[in-house]
Formats: C-alpha cells, structure tokens, sequence
C-alpha cells in the first residue's frame, strides 16, 4: 500500500537517476577522449611532424585561419597551431611537476599533522591557514619577483600556493581513518606509530590525494600562464600559452584575434576535459556527494 | 557581535606579523640584492666604500630579525619606505591608486552578484532545462577561462571591433582632468570582466542552494497552500537558497584580488593591482611587501565579513565564534 502511494515520486527519482547517469557516462566518455587527443598531441606531434615550431617566415606573418594553417600565423610568421602546441606541451610539464610537488608536500604535512595530533597539529594548521590568507597569484608573484623569472621560480612558486588545500584534505581524512576499527586493531597488534602511518593510513588516503592532484594540474596550468602572461612566467624561447597570448597582445591591438584567441582555448578545452574526468572519479570514490566542478 | 568582530581580529594580528615576516625572509633567502636594486645602473661604477654607505644606509647590513622589526615599527606610523619603480614615498604610491581598486573591484563584485544570483535562480526554476544546461556550460566556461584572455577579447571586441568604449586607462590619452563621464565609460569594461569572470562561482552557488530550497518542506507547504510560484520562489526558495553563498562571500577576497590583479593589467587601470605587478617586474621590494601585507589584510577583513553576513542573514546563528 506505501509502495503505491510513494510509486510516483519514486517513479521521478528513478528516471532522473537514469538520465543523470546517461549524461555523466558522455560526459565521461567526452572528457576522457579530449584527455587523450591532448595527450596524443603534446606526445606525439613534436617527435612525429619534424618542424620547427620557431620557424620565422616574415613574408607569411598575420595570416588568419586557413587550411594551410588552421590557427593562422603570428607577427613573424610562424604557425599557430604548432606554437600553441608547443605552448600546451610546456605548460601540461610545469602543471603536472608542479602539481606533483605540491601533492607530496601536501600529503606530507596532513598526514604528518593528523598522525601526531595536539600540537604539532595546531601549528601546522595555523600555518596552513596564513598561508592561505595570502592571495595565491599574490604570492607565486612574489616569490617569482624575488627569485627571477625562469622554470623553476614558476615551479616552485606553484607548488608553493598549490599545497594547502591538499593538506587540508589528507588530515581530515587521516583523521576520519583514524576513528576506524582496523587502526585499534594495529595499535593493540604493537604496530609503531609509524608504521601504521605509512602503512594504513597513507594507503587509505591516496584517492583523495590523487584526486586533488589531478584538479590541481588545470589549476597549475592556469596559474603559470597567469605568471607568464604577466611577464613573471616563462622565459620566451620556452614559450607556455601564458607567452603566447602575452605576445599576441600587439597584434590584437592592431586588430589580429587570432593570435590571442587560440592559446585560450587551448587552455580552456583541457581544463574543462581534467575537470569532467575527475568529476567522474570524485562520484566514484565518494558518491554521496554532489559533483561540483571545484577550480 | 562587537566582541566577535574584536576578538577575530585579535586572531588576525599574529597572521598579518606571520606575514609580514614571512615576506622578509623570502626576500633574505632569495639571491636579490636591495643595494643593487637601489643603485640601478650607477652601481656598476660605483666604488666599493659606496656601496658599503649605502648598505649601512639602507639597513640592509642588518640582520633579518631586526630589520623586519625596523620596516614593521615604521610601518605602525605610517612610513612604509620608498618605492624605487615609482620614485614616491609606499604609502603616498598605496592612498593614490587604493581607491582607483576598490572602485574596480566593488563595481565587478555588485555586478557578479546580481548577475550570478538573477541567473542561478532562474536556472534552478528548472534544473536541467535548456536555461540551466547552457548557462551552467557558459559557466563552467568562464570558470576555466583566465580573465586576461577575457580581457583581450573584450577589448578587441568593444573597443577595436564596436569602437564603443575605451580600451584602457582611466581617462582618454591627452587629458589629465578626471571627470566623471570619462572614469564612468573607462570603468565600464574591465568592470563587466572582472564581474563575468567571478560570476560563475555564484551562478553554481546560488543555482544549488534554490534547486535544494525548492526541494525542502517548506516549499512543499507554500505550494500546497496555493501560494503562486513567484511567491513560492522570491520569498521561499531564494530566502534559504541565497544563505550558503552569503556565508562564503567574504571568502571571494583572494579570488576577487587575483582577477584585479590580471585586469587591471591588461585595461592599465591605476590602481593597487597593476603597481602590484609593475612592482614584481621591476624587484621592488618595499612597495611589493607592503602591498602583499595589504592584500593579506583584504582578505582578513573579508573572512570577518562573512561571519558577520551570516549571523545576520541567518538567526539562527549566534555570534559567539
């Protein structure tokens, strides 16, 4: 008898529930693809096609979009889509490393924090929270300013901003595991503490981790072209799609958009494809949780 | 609410000194060299004994502890140093251009509030209709597009393309008197991208917040009391829907200081961002300090603020924190 009274708002759930599903599986699938073109070309393209992404040809400079170049050419004459995927290749590299450092350091402290607990605790996370109360761009700038633009100042100054939040991450969860029946059973076996640390903690952190650190790497990405753009990036012969919108700029004053147009998107279409993948991934892990994208 | 508003921001003072020395000791531990940097080109030349003058001169013989100790001391009355790229006292630098910034910012905030709520509530009337499948993908968009790229494009397109509004500046090229008309039409576009580029954020926010409202018993009893649908969502929905996105208002500080920042840049828009950046290009350190701490303040004041948004937006929520 509820059954039936309850059947046609069940009915709704049941066939929203459906089509929700239907539309995450393209959508999965969508950004699993782009994901791998992106990976195919900042791959294979450079080796493959053999050509210099600095050739100048002067007499071919500010041409717009056509089949001989799909993106048009820059002020000097060079191709845009090879200089954009040049660019992407340079700032998927500084993403990813920075990324990756910033995860380390990250799973490092929460889970150091969340393992020793009282004090060292407290500090840390002090800390964390100033650090955070600093504008992030404000401060990869900073420290940029401070040890001269270049790879590595860019990298570290990533890594640097991009490490709290997954700080925040590993202890909460280091904290919820540790409430869990299996710790006690380790403490009580005489397990040391940090063996249960790396042992049946950190394992049981690492999705979460992971997870953050795939959202970091678009998140990098954009900060160092942000850096870049502003001239605190990259040095130009290692020219990310920051270095190239930042030197479309004269061009598009004289009216040319499409040298500033493309390395956009070419840092969007990425961006969106990372963020569907790992929207995926977060409903997988954790699906009590809405998806959201988180940037 | 007057002793939380007092008591946080005794919380805030030892994050603001942290801070402060924080960015002297990057400064220590980085290969820059403030004589050099004082002494420009004509330390090249100069002799040995001058330079070792002007070290002593400048306190940067010193000792970290003491020098940061020395530039905070100073700092409490009001001198902040001298800014090499602008050749002006900091503190004269920061009085000119703060309010070109926060004129900017309050503009671009007002704009993507009501922009992301008026649209959030109109998509969350029917989640997963054509209104809130497209302007959730606009969205998602704009959130993964870096708001300098926006500004190009905007420029390109109003001011070379259109030729309806100036591409940047505060005033046209030639005329040195401020007037109202010209700051109102240079104000308008990087305005309307640092707003659209926040915008996303409180789209989702506010979209969430009235698609669950809409969901919850309150609205179930409206509804079944025959109030109409316009009542049902102005009064209802978005009361309760709009609470999670206020609490989290103040938290947009860092984001909203990241776009200025980058817009105020590409529109060369005198105000406190774009010296942030020019101060960053050309290694000057007492203008960057002291605009770094003044950004980390912004952002305290903006967490307070959020507090207080909430307690009285939601009464149930006490001020004890």
């Amino acid at each position: 008898m509820a059954d039936t009274t309850h059947s046609p708002p069940g009915a709704v759930w049941r066939a929203r529930g459906r089509s929700r599903r239907s539309t995450r599986s393209v959508r999965a699938v969508t950004s699993a693809a782009v994901v791998g073109a992106v990976a195919l070309a900042v791959l294979i393209v450079p080796p493959l096609v053999q050509l210099d992404e600095q050739a100048v040809d002067l007499a071919l400079k500010l041409q717009p979009p056509s089949l001989a170049h799909p993106f048009g050419t820059d002020d000097v004459g060079r191709d845009l889509l090879l200089r954009c995927v040049y660019g992407l290749r340079v700032s998927l590299l500084v993403g990813l490393v920075a990324a990756l450092v910033a995860t380390v350091i990250g799973t490092a402290v929460g889970a150091a924090a969340a393992a020793f607990g009282g004090w060292t605790d407290r500090v840390v996370m002090r800390l964390v929270d100033t650090f955070s109360s600093v504008p992030h761009l404000l401060l990869g700038i900073f420290i940029v300013a401070m040890f001269r633009p270049g790879v590595w100042p860019v990298i570290v100054s990533v890594a640097l901003t991009h490490w709290l939040s997954t700080a925040r991450i590993v202890r909460s969860e280091v904290l919820s595991l540790r409430a869990r029946p299996y710790i006690d059973a380790a403490v009580s076996g005489g397990s040391s503490r940090w063996r249960i640390t790396v042992r049946h903690l950190l394992p049981g952190v690492l999705p979460q981790a992971g997870l953050a650190a795939v959202l970091m790497v678009p998140h990098a990405m954009w900060h160092e072209s942000a850096l870049s753009f502003l001239g605190l990036g990259l040095p130009s012969h290692q020219a990310s799609l920051g270095n190239l919108v930042q030197t479309a700029r004269g061009s598009l004053l004289a009216g040319d958009w499409w040298p500033t147009l493309f390395p956009g998107l070419f840092l969007i279409v990425p961006t969106l494809a990372i963020a569907g993948l790992a929207g995926v991934w977060r409903e997988r892990i954790n699906p009590r949780r809405r998806s959201e994208l988180m940037l | 609410m007057a002793r939380m508003t007092g008591r946080r921001m005794l919380f805030a003072a030892p994050v603001l000194l942290v801070v402060t020395f924080g960015v002297f000791a990057v400064a220590a531990a980085s290969p820059f060299d403030p004589v050099k940097a004082y002494a420009g080109t004509a330390g090249l030349t100069a002799s040995q004994e001058t330079l070792d003058q002007l070290r002593a001169n400048l306190g940067v013989d010193q000792a970290l502890v003491p020098r940061w100790w020395e530039w905070l001391t100073s700092a409490v009355t009001g001198d902040l140093g001298d800014s090499s790229v602008m050749r002006r006292p900091v503190a004269d630098v920061i009085t000119e251009r703060l309010g070109w910034s926060v004129l900017l910012a309050t503009t671009a905030f007002v704009l993507a509030i009501l922009l992301g709520t008026a649209l959030g509530v109109a998509a969350a009337r029917r989640p997963g209709g054509w209104l809130d499948r497209g302007v959730s993908a606009a969205a998602y968009t704009l959130e993964a597009a870096p708001a300098f790229w926006l500004g190009l494009l905007a420029i390109w397109f109003f001011a070379l393309r259109l030729d309806v509004l100036p591409a940047g500046g505060l005033t046209d090229s030639g005329s040195d008197i401020v007037t109202f008309g010209q700051v109102a039409s240079h104000l308008v576009l990087p305005a309307a991208v640092l707003g659209v580029s926040q915008m996303p954020w409180f789209y989702l926010y506010v979209r969430q917040g009235v698609a669950d409202a809409l969901e919850e018993d309150p609205v179930r009893g409206a509804r079944a009391r025959g109030l109409s649908e316009r009542t049902v969502l102005l009064s209802h929905a978005w009361r309760s829907g709009m609470l999670p996105m206020l609490t989290l208002i103040g938290s947009r500080v860092p984001e909203l200081i990241t776009g200025a920042l980058l817009i105020e840049t590409v529109f060369s828009w005198p105000g406190i961002a774009a010296a942030t950046v020019q101060a960053a290009t050309s290694v000057d350190f007492p203008l960057l300090a002291a605009l770094t701490v003044l950004a980390t303040a912004a952002v305290l004041v903006g967490n307070l603020l959020s507090d207080l948004l909430y307690g009285l937006a939601d009464p149930r929520v006490g001020f004890d924190g």
